[in-house]
């Protein structure tokens, strides 16, 4: 009995002392993004948007059109006529037009995407698209709550429109009132609303977790026949275990 | 000794086998590893993790095969070819999901392995070269796990390759030319990344398998330990069997089965539904391919490697060098192998101990996982002051052994091994 008694305590200690940190290593929580990677539809106009609004400037050097098209149920007609802009060949990956120079128009390259979930989060990806400001300091005039500083120019601007940041009164270490962000507010109208806006950019980061990982999808859903043969397995080996430990005493 | 094949309870098989037989000691070997090995039985829970070490080995090796087929062992083509394994090679993913979490378990089980004999006395007389061959065995396998999360040539791989061989740097005098001599180039690159592939896929890999099968001969040799910590061969029946052992087949063949089913799907839920374990397993840092101009804003290795890497912090540098972390980091691990000498206690297993030894293995195992935490955590607020306490109650559980061992009170040792119901 005592052992069992230390079996359960050390095992739950290591499972909380994971849990802790797996949580802790989050550091900051953004919004839950609401992307579902079953959702098919939402995929497919994840990956219009992507081809519409990122493409022109980001690679995904690790994802092929024709696997897009396969795992996206798009047919090929579609995919060649509204998603390939930058090739003509279903097996290349996309590859932008973007050329090296770059870099001195942006101060650093656009970032390959196609691991950029699997770096970053959904979680992080939907807010850095929401949370855009106006900020004369920077070059391009704006700047972004999730990733300040960030070289980006706020491109969904036209479909968004303009943010403006939200101050509070916040003390530092020493006491004295300093102004913080407190939160991003509309400063202008876009051409979509506010929740056709929140769907477009969840539409791009479930394309981006999906690109991240293609087969995320399938492993998940082949895990649950996986799950239950090793169940019945398991209950073999244990009825087995028991009649042959039968005559052990 | 008579020969095992003239006893007259053990007859020649005739046909395929008898021929075999005749030439290679294939029944031999069977009867005498195997259905004649005889197992103290009253394994507990804490026995299942050998054999699942064995079984994550072999998972490591085959996988690690098919690995190697499509993995390109080169500074440029390294990262790009995780991702085609992960994308356009047939159940690559699978593959590749099952080498990285193995890796992963293949810790937790050593983990639970090595406490197991601290909690039963499994290294003590005369299991001592058991005990020496399992820490060989736990050190090249922290060098084959290092070596191997180098291979994806991800941000994290290089900057953990540059932490951890610049180490080296510190030892005085020859430091520089080592860690030069280690990397095969100025800096982590082509050659590093190269050698490593090598080391990784046969030199390690070979010893781990040669070290296993000495720590299994050594086992054999011997016999098994229990929880109970007594010599099940003292008492005999009429024909030479411990009265409390068991034929490790069929009994423990069908105990550890029912072990291994339990382990896959633990191990399965992971690769299907949780294959980074929330950036436990594989870093996030690590889907950036490795860029030796942008270090990553926060450098821990993986979570095994955590506690021993807390220790290295721990230690202030002194004498205008940072050997002593080092040093101390190595520590760790050679005062496993002094183990058997530094208990003293007329008693094997924790449950005829007084409470000094369940108070320092208590204490000594919170410490080993609070470590552990330690060392993911940037070394700021009370991360520092938790690893250097937590490093001397570690270090203090194995050098004040000798002492508390010995005053511990102790109860009687039965002569037969309990079996709980």
């Amino acid at each position: 009995m005592r052992n069992r008694w230390i079996a359960v305590v050390l095992t739950g200690l290591v499972t909380a002392g994971t849990a802790v940190t797996a949580w802790a290593e989050e550091g900051a929580s953004w919004p839950d993004s609401g992307a579902d990677i079953n959702d098919i539809q939402s995929l497919q106009r994840g990956a219009r948007n992507y081809m519409n609004y990122c493409s022109g400037c980001h690679s995904m050097h690790y994802l092929r059109y024709e696997r897009i098209a396969k795992d996206l149920e798009i047919p090929e007609a579609t995919l060649k006529a509204d998603l390939m802009y930058t090739s003509g060949n279903v097996f290349d990956a996309e590859v932008s037009a973007m050329p090296p120079d770059a870099q001195t128009w942006f101060g650093k390259q656009p970032p390959d995407l196609t691991l950029i979930a699997r770096e970053r989060g959904t979680n992080y990806l939907y807010a850095y698209l929401k949370d855009y400001y106006v900020d004369p300091k920077r070059p391009w005039g704006v700047n972004n709550l999730a990733l300040p500083g960030t070289a980006m120019p706020a491109v969904l601007s036209q479909l968004q429109g303009l943010q403006k940041a939200v101050y509070k009164n916040e003390p530092d270490e020493h006491g004295n009132a300093t102004m913080v962000i407190d939160g991003v507010a509309p400063l202008t109208a876009g051409a979509m609303k506010p929740e056709e806006y929140d769907q477009f950019i969840r539409d791009i980061t479930n394309f981006l977790d999906y690109a991240g990982e293609p087969v995320k999808a399938k492993r998940q859903s082949m895990g649950k026949y996986v799950m239950m043969f090793l169940l019945v397995f398991f209950a073999f080996a244990f009825l087995l275990k028991k009649e042959y430990w039968k005559d052990v005493h | 000794m008579a020969v095992a094949s003239d006893s007259p309870d053990t007859p020649k098989a005739g046909g395929l086998l008898g021929w075999v037989d005749q030439r290679f000691p294939l029944s031999k070997l069977w009867r005498e590893q195997v259905s004649e090995y005889y197992a103290p039985k009253n394994f507990n829970f804490w026995y299942y993790f050998g054999v699942l070490a064995t079984v994550i080995l072999a998972n490591q090796l085959i996988t690690g095969i098919f690995l190697t087929m499509n993995y390109n062992p080169s500074a440029s083509g390294a990262f790009a070819s995780v991702e085609y394994i992960m994308r356009d090679v047939d159940w690559g993913w699978l593959i590749r999901y099952m080498h990285s979490t193995g890796a992963s378990a293949f810790f937790i089980v050593i983990y639970l392995h090595m406490f197991r004999a601290l909690l039963y006395g499994s290294s003590r007389k005369p299991r001592e070269l058991l005990w020496i061959f399992g820490c060989l065995i736990f050190l090249l396998l922290m060098a084959e796990a290092f070596m191997g999360y180098v291979l994806p040539w991800g941000n994290m791989s290089f900057w953990g390759a540059q932490v951890i061989t610049s180490l080296f740097g510190s030892l005085p005098i020859i430091g520089a030319g080592l860690v030069e001599w280690i990397r095969g180039d100025y800096v982590i690159g082509d050659a590093t990344l190269n050698r490593f592939f090598a080391l990784h896929v046969a030199a390690l890999p070979l010893a781990l398998v040669f070290l296993v099968i000495a720590h299994l001969m050594a086992l054999h040799e011997v016999g098994s330990n229990n929880p109970d910590g007594i010599e099940i061969k003292k008492l005999k029946d009429s024909k030479g069997h411990p009265l409390d052992g068991i034929p490790f087949h069929p009994y423990y063949t069908v105990k550890d089965t029912m072990g291994i089913a339990f382990f896959l799907l633990v191990f399965a839920g992971v690769i299907f539904f949780a294959p980074t374990f929330g950036g436990l397993f594989l870093e996030s840092a690590n889907f950036e391919p490795a860029n030796p101009l942008q270090t990553p804003p926060h450098i821990a290795p993986v979570w095994y490697f955590t506690p021993f890497y807390a220790m290295l912090r721990a230690v202030p540098s002194f004498a205008g060098t940072q050997v002593w972390g080092v040093l101390v980091m190595g520590a760790a691990i050679v005062v496993l192998f002094f183990m058997p000498w530094l208990d003293r206690s007329p008693v094997k297993s924790i449950r005829y101990r007084g409470p000094l030894y369940k108070i320092a293995l208590a204490i000594f195992s919170v410490s080993f996982v609070i470590l552990g935490v330690c060392g993911m955590k940037p070394p700021s607020g009370i991360y520092p002051l938790l690893s250097k306490i937590c490093t001397a109650l570690y270090f203090a559980f194995f050098l004040l052994m000798p002492w508390y061992t010995k005053l511990d009170s102790v109860k009687p040792v039965p002569e037969r091994v309990t079996v709980h119901a």
